[in-house]
């Protein structure tokens, strides 16, 4: 299984070409030397004097940093998260020492003041960097919620309009219901991702799609629901429990000859909220559709950019059933 | 013109329904009458060889055999339908089918589409093998055997070991012998996985393979010959396949 944390590290680097960064940097930089000016200056009037000063020697060092930093940028992101942290530490100390040896006289500032002044400069500096761009993220997240948007299989939507196609001339009734099941799972899918749902709604969502799936597969799919406990105001990130329910038809039903029995339980523990969902397994050969993790994946990242490790996912095999097994926090409130 | 008797094969019940309707309203310009029904691929199996039917309209997404897999059987038989494919929605059997110019429909079918391509396959027939078989994303799961009526399967995860014999190659598995009109090496390409050649006239499945014992010939060099699973017929090993063959079991010393 994927880990859902596996690339936070590494987008936690600053982009040092990126032109936000840079211009963060220099302010940022410049201020720290600025607050050690006042630091080190009792008396009011120098401190001015002693920033000036102070800037003879960091200016040069601190645009020569960044002009590395800038042209080295590829092979930094490279690196994993803490050795570029070292690098960009080392380089920062690297120009200190330089401007320092080049341009002592002038300033009367100790080798050693600089380096731990640029040293811990730069730490501080990555140190807010990353720390920006983590509260940031929810920008971040969100466009990649709308990536990670569940998407239904095309197999599925030009079968069902197959399927509807079928009943008009006969059961028209029932063709004007599956068209509006329809309507409400699209409309569900196309919705905005970002904002938590009922538990309700979620499950009036999967029964109409399971109804749709009823009409294509007949006797072949035969569903169970265990939902007499579930928690209906609970909230969830939506189209969590759609998709699940259409891979168990698809991997569990689908490929098979005989009847599939796939189970749906919902259930609150306390002030957890479980969801089970199971179906047959279908043995590699005739028919067994290869699976990509697609959506297990999409589900678990949604899952986490919402409750972070709050959430749990689990798949396991058992006994030629297959089941997918969530944990969520028990959250009520407004949707 | 005589009715063009027509084989549907789906699983879904409402597309099978739906293709009916259809096939009814487009009487005027393609007469049409259905010789049979099959809602998954072994099915299409047992019921189409003694139908009749000169078309199939075939579902490639099927429980039992894939679409493409399910021609190729079919195809061994003497009166073959010519096949129309249809598909929901499959990019890569679709991109297959342009690519070999194979005809297939989209769904849902259209009047028009479903005319056309029925007078097209009427005329030109079944579709040619080499076609079929470069259409195929996988390996068959199984080997079949045509005869007058009737298609033979036999799942290629039972056999024991192939021989060529003349024309022939004997598909050996616990439960008997099958005659099949393959050649050898195309069989070897197909399933490589899953059979290793010992000898230039035979393909063993690896994991049938138990051991190997020294035959000390009389008159014949001395050489290995390959033991395997529930099988009392020793097959011997060439002194050019020995070394892959000996591999297969990382135990077997010399």
């Amino acid at each position: 299984m994927a880990s859902i944390r596996q690339n936070s590290s590494k987008d936690a680097l600053p982009d040092f070409r990126n032109l936000g960064v840079l211009a963060r940097v220099l302010v940022l930089v410049n201020l720290l030397a600025l607050a050690a000016a006042f630091a080190s200056q009792p008396d009011w009037s120098r401190v001015l004097d002693t920033f000036v000063l102070g800037t003879v020697l960091l200016e040069p060092a601190l645009l020569a940093s960044l002009a590395l930093l800038y042209a080295a940028a590829p092979l930094l992101r490279r690196l994993d998260y803490w050795p570029a942290c070292a690098v960009i530490v080392a380089v920062a100390a690297l120009f200190a020492a330089a401007a320092h040896a080049g341009l002592a006289q002038i300033t009367e500032i100790g080798l050693a003041r600089t380096l731990v002044f640029a040293v811990l400069g730069a730490a501080l500096v990555i140190a807010y960097l990353s720390l920006h761009l983590r509260a940031h993220s929810p920008a971040l997240a969100e466009a990649r919620l709308q990536a990670l948007q569940a998407r239904i299989r095309p197999h599925f939507l030009f079968n069902s309009l197959n399927a509807v196609l079928a009943l008009i001339r006969n059961d028209p009734r029932r063709a004007e219901r599956t068209l509006e099941d329809l309507a409400d799972l699209f409309r569900a899918l196309m919705s905005d991702g970002r904002s938590l749902v009922r538990l309700a709604d979620e499950i009036s969502l999967i029964e109409r799609y399971a109804a749709i799936e009823q009409l294509r597969l007949g006797d072949r799919l035969r569903m169970s629901w265990d939902m007499d406990q579930a928690p209906v105001d609970a909230l969830l990130p939506p189209l969590i429990l759609q998709p699940l329910l259409e891979n168990a038809v698809y991997h569990g039903v689908e490929p098979g000859t005989g009847i599939g029995d796939v189970l749906v339980r919902i259930e609150r523990r306390g002030a957890r909220v479980h969801v089970l969902i199971e179906n047959p397994t279908q043995q590699g050969g005739a028919g067994a559709r290869a699976g990509n993790h697609m959506a297990l994946d999409n589900i678990r990242e949604r899952l986490m950019l919402f409750f972070d490790a709050d959430a749990r996912l689990e798949t396991k095999v058992d006994g030629g059933r297959y089941r997918v097994d969530i944990d969520l926090p028990y959250r009520t409130g407004r949707a | 013109m005589s009715d063009l008797k027509v084989f549907i094969a789906d699983d879904e019940a409402p597309a099978r329904a739906r293709l009916k309707e259809v096939l009814a309203d487009i009487r005027g310009t393609v007469a049409t009458a259905i010789a049979g029904e099959a809602s998954n691929g072994l099915e299409v199996i047992e019921r189409l060889p003694g139908s009749g039917a000169t078309v199939l309209l075939l579902d490639i997404q099927m429980p039992g055999m894939g679409g493409i897999e399910l021609a190729r059987h079919l195809g061994g038989l003497e009166n073959a339908p010519a096949i129309v494919f249809v598909t929901a929605h499959d990019r890569h059997a679709v991109e297959a089918f342009e690519l070999n110019a194979l005809d297939y429909l989209m769904k849902p079918v259209r009047a028009e589409r479903l005319a056309a391509a029925l007078k097209k396959a009427a005329a030109a027939g079944p579709a040619q093998r080499e076609k079929l078989e470069r259409a195929a994303s996988s390996a068959r799961e199984f080997f079949s055997v045509a005869e007058r009526n009737r298609i033979v399967l036999v799942p290629v995860a039972e056999v024991l070991f192939l021989k060529a014999e003349l024309k022939y190659v004997t598909l050996r598995t616990q439960m008997g012998e099958h005659l099949i009109e393959e050649p050898l090496i195309a069989i070897e390409r197909e399933f490589a996985e899953r059979f290793i050649r010992v000898h230039r006239n035979c393909l063993v499945a690896r994991a049938a393979i138990r051991g190997f014992e020294r035959a000390e010939g009389g008159e014949e060099e001395a050489h290995w010959n390959v033991v395997l699973e529930g099988v009392a017929e020793r097959l011997p090993v060439s002194r050019r396949q020995w070394p892959a063959v000996k591999s297969v079991l990382p135990e077997a010393k010399e």
